[in-house]
């Protein structure tokens, strides 16, 4: 029964994280962006851009540039849940990939230090008036998920282990529509109910900033405004018969 | 209007305690029905204003995809909130970016997502009252769009379109605001934001060309309407009659005199600011951007330069081409437009301006990056020439040069305050407060460096430097444009004497936070 119920809620919540998701990003792909808008200096080349778009999600450029605190809190905790998603592959995959066993041996203890940055960042909710006074119940309950869902991983990890054997059969009869039991311990049932939250959830929040950052205008316009005439279909229609130039 | 006259220099980058409330009573003056209507906006708030609002805002979401992602994307993450102008100068945490767009954004959420139609306390959405209405009111219009915000955010949202959202919103509802709403009117009327008639710009013209050549012995000429010529020069209307915006045109006129090449005004087209992009109305932008299309059509000029304005450089570089282009019909071997820093260093570079950097050398200088330049528009070829194309023309007409702080320059430069459509006596308060991140970095660099002077190279941040500096205990003579100093140090062919007379600025011991 328990197992039926986790195995529904799965595929239910793959499905809304998916097609939630594309309906976002496919909202933001097909939006004009009648102006050309990028916050200068800006790149002046569309490779240029690729770059500080990756500067921006790999470093956090601009974050480290306004709040040194926040730009760690922050960089730690994201790029601890990178190394501690690709750790969990390893129960989805058989055999196992090569290079996420090299993963292995980090993601075990980015777990920490994921827990240590998400506990830094809801200090910050706290302790800064300013932030305090920007925070509502979504931006704490969010930060609660989180961190709901890294204590109990850990917990599997470093106190109560799990039936893993079990959960991976589990996990790989979701994929393969081959139903095998889930293994009923309490902290697990927690960890991957708060997992199926978040999933659930994710379109629906400001968890969107993560495929946002890639359609941010002020961010990927290349600054070429004199050399290549930007123009929105809606605002073509403006123009009446003179109209001509692309739109990126 | 509080005890604001007597403001401190505070520290610079005291984050100051939130003080709930601060500036909520302070809207500017609302459009009278005929500044409405003139715009095609109705002439007062609509009976059903809830509904055409998020109608409105509806059809914003689909036309521009820097709202749709600015709406959701944000975090909450604190980048921004010290960061503005405002929020630092009146500690009203409404004036902080995110709580700033977050008036925007509950209505958002409210209305046109599904966790805020369901669990609207749990993510902060609202009703749209009459209360968030005017709370719009009064908070879209204490923003400059300076997008200083917007350089911080770790996804670039830029509180500047938001707010010229909201304010496009509300001129649909029929609450706008009458200090832009009015100026356009003129503009679409008359040619420029002052309402000046040819006669009275000619008149005003011929009056400048005899003040040059009293001082210089030079017949320096500046045309209007003179079809045929090669440059039609487009700018501020502020530069026909205000200090020092005008001793910056005349130094425009040197700088074309001497290079030797014929260049014009249209009074037509006597206005290179574009408020329309303060309230955010694209139909409205383009229709002021193509008279300055057809001014150079009517002209058949090959050229066309801006001169020293932020917010129309932006205008001009970012969005003219995009709303009144394509511009083939002008010389494909310069950039359209082109700025006049661009003009003068190009000319300065080949050695054909015959410079003397003494006669600035009662002065040192400092240079405040205009927002809308310095973040929103460039110049040269590559990135950051908006900040090193003026620097290099301060440095080769001025001996005297020292720039301010780095944290409040490039483009992490302040807000003169004035900026945004904010350039109004009834915004006075949120001018004078929002400049006093800007005083403190001058004042550092007086106080170590004996800075006598700013340079400036946009008409709003003239004006709203020489009205609030004073505030400050600073002159109001202490703002100097930048092409006043490629005036005060150009030897024209022929000039009479061997020193530029210096008609004012003399007095090199007085020092600027004493004036």
């Amino acid at each position: 029964m328990l197992s039926t119920i986790f195995a529904v809620l799965f595929y239910l919540a793959t499905a809304i994280f998916v097609v939630g998701l594309a309906y976002r990003i496919r909202l933001y792909a097909t939006t004009p962006a009648p102006l050309k808008i990028p916050t200068t200096p800006a790149p002046v080349t569309r490779s240029g851009v690729v770059a500080r778009l990756f500067r921006e999600v790999a470093f956090f450029e601009s974050l480290f540039n306004s709040n040194k605190w926040t730009w760690l809190f922050g960089w730690v905790f994201h790029f601890a849940m990178l190394l501690v998603v690709l750790r969990h592959l390893r129960y989805f995959t058989e055999p196992v990939w090569f290079w996420v066993n090299w993963v292995q041996p980090f993601g075990k203890y980015a777990g920490f230090a994921m827990l240590a940055g998400l506990l830094a960042l809801w200090g910050r909710r706290f302790l800064v008036e300013r932030v305090r006074y920007i925070s509502g119940p979504s931006d704490h309950l969010m930060l609660v998920l989180l961190i709901g869902i890294a204590g109990s991983g850990l917990m599997m990890k470093y106190v109560a282990h799990t039936d893993i054997v079990a959960l991976k059969a589990f996990s790989l009869g979701l994929i393969h529509f081959n139903w095998q039991p889930l293994p009923a311990d309490p902290v697990l049932l927690v960890h991957l109910g708060l997992v199926l939250v978040l999933a659930f959830v994710f379109p629906f929040s400001k968890l969107l900033h993560a495929p946002g950052v890639f359609f941010s205008p002020s961010r990927n316009q290349v600054d070429n405004p004199r050399e290549k005439r930007h123009l929105a279909p809606w605002a073509a229609a403006l123009d009446g018969d003179r109209s001509q130039g692309g739109s990126e | 209007m509080a005890d604001f006259d007597t403001l401190k220099i505070n520290p610079l980058f005291e984050i100051p305690a939130l003080e709930k409330g601060a500036m909520k009573d302070l809207s500017p003056f609302v459009a009278a029905p005929n500044h409405q209507e003139d715009l095609g906006f109705p002439g007062e708030l609509v009976d059903d204003w809830q509904t055409k609002a998020i109608e409105k805002f509806g059809e914003l979401l689909k036309k521009s995809r820097a709202l749709r992602v600015y709406m959701d994307g944000c975090v909450k993450c604190g980048a921004c909130t010290d960061k503005c102008h405002y929020f630092l100068g009146t500690a009203d945490p409404i004036n902080m970016p995110v709580a700033r767009q977050d008036l925007l954004r509950k209505i958002y959420r409210r209305y046109f997502t599904f966790a805020g139609k369901y669990f609207p306390k749990l993510v902060g959405a609202e009703d749209l009252t009459r209360e968030v209405l005017d709370e719009w009111y009064s908070y879209y219009h204490q923003c400059s769009q300076c997008r200083r915000c917007s350089v911080f955010c770790p996804y670039g949202l830029d509180t500047a379109e938001i707010s010229m959202a909201a304010r496009e919103i509300m001129d649909h509802v029929g609450k706008g605001q009458k200090y832009c709403n009015e100026i356009l009117g003129k503009v679409h009327k008359i040619g420029n934001n002052l309402g000046l008639p040819e006669p009275a710009l000619i008149d005003t013209l011929e009056g400048l060309e005899e003040d040059i050549e009293e001082e210089t012995g030079v017949e320096v000429k500046l045309p209007v309407n003179q079809k045929g010529a090669d440059i039609l020069l487009v700018t501020p209307s502020a530069d026909f009659f205000a200090e020092p915006h005008v001793d910056g045109l005349i130094g425009y006129a040197k700088v074309f005199h001497q290079a030797g090449v014929s260049w014009t005004l249209s009074s037509y087209a006597s206005e290179a600011a574009n408020f329309a992009m303060f309230i955010g109305s694209y139909e409205q932008m383009k229709k002021v951007a193509e008279r300055i299309r057809k001014a150079a059509e009517d002209l058949a000029v090959k050229r066309i330069i801006f001169g020293e304005c932020g917010h129309a450089w932006r205008v001009a570089y970012s969005f003219m081409n995009t709303l009144a282009g394509p511009f083939d019909f002008l010389d494909p071997a310069y950039p359209v437009p082109q700025h006049i820093c661009e003009f003068t260093l190009d000319l300065i570079e080949k050695g054909e301006l015959n410079l003397d950097k003494s006669a600035n050398d009662h002065m040192t200088l400092t240079f405040h990056d205009s927002c809308n330049v310095a973040r929103g528009s460039r110049m040269g070829p590559t990135p950051g020439g908006q900040f090193e194309i003026p620097r290099a023309i301060v440095r080769a007409v001025c001996n005297n040069f020292v720039d301010m702080a780095a944290d409040t320059i490039h483009e992490s430069t302040f807000c003169c305050g004035g900026g945004g459509g904010l350039l109004t006596d009834d915004l006075m308060e949120i001018r004078v407060k929002g400049a006093s991140p800007r005083m403190t970095a001058l004042q550092e660099v007086v106080e170590e460096h004996g800075v006598t002077h700013m340079v400036a190279i946009c008409a709003i941040c003239k004006s709203q430097f020489s009205k609030v500096m004073p505030k400050y205990g600073i002159g109001m003579d202490r703002i100097v444009s930048l092409h006043q100093l490629v005036s005060n140090a150009i030897i024209l062919d022929g000039q009479i004497g061997t020193e530029p007379d210096e008609e004012t600025e003399t007095d090199t011991s007085e020092d600027v936070a004493t004036a």
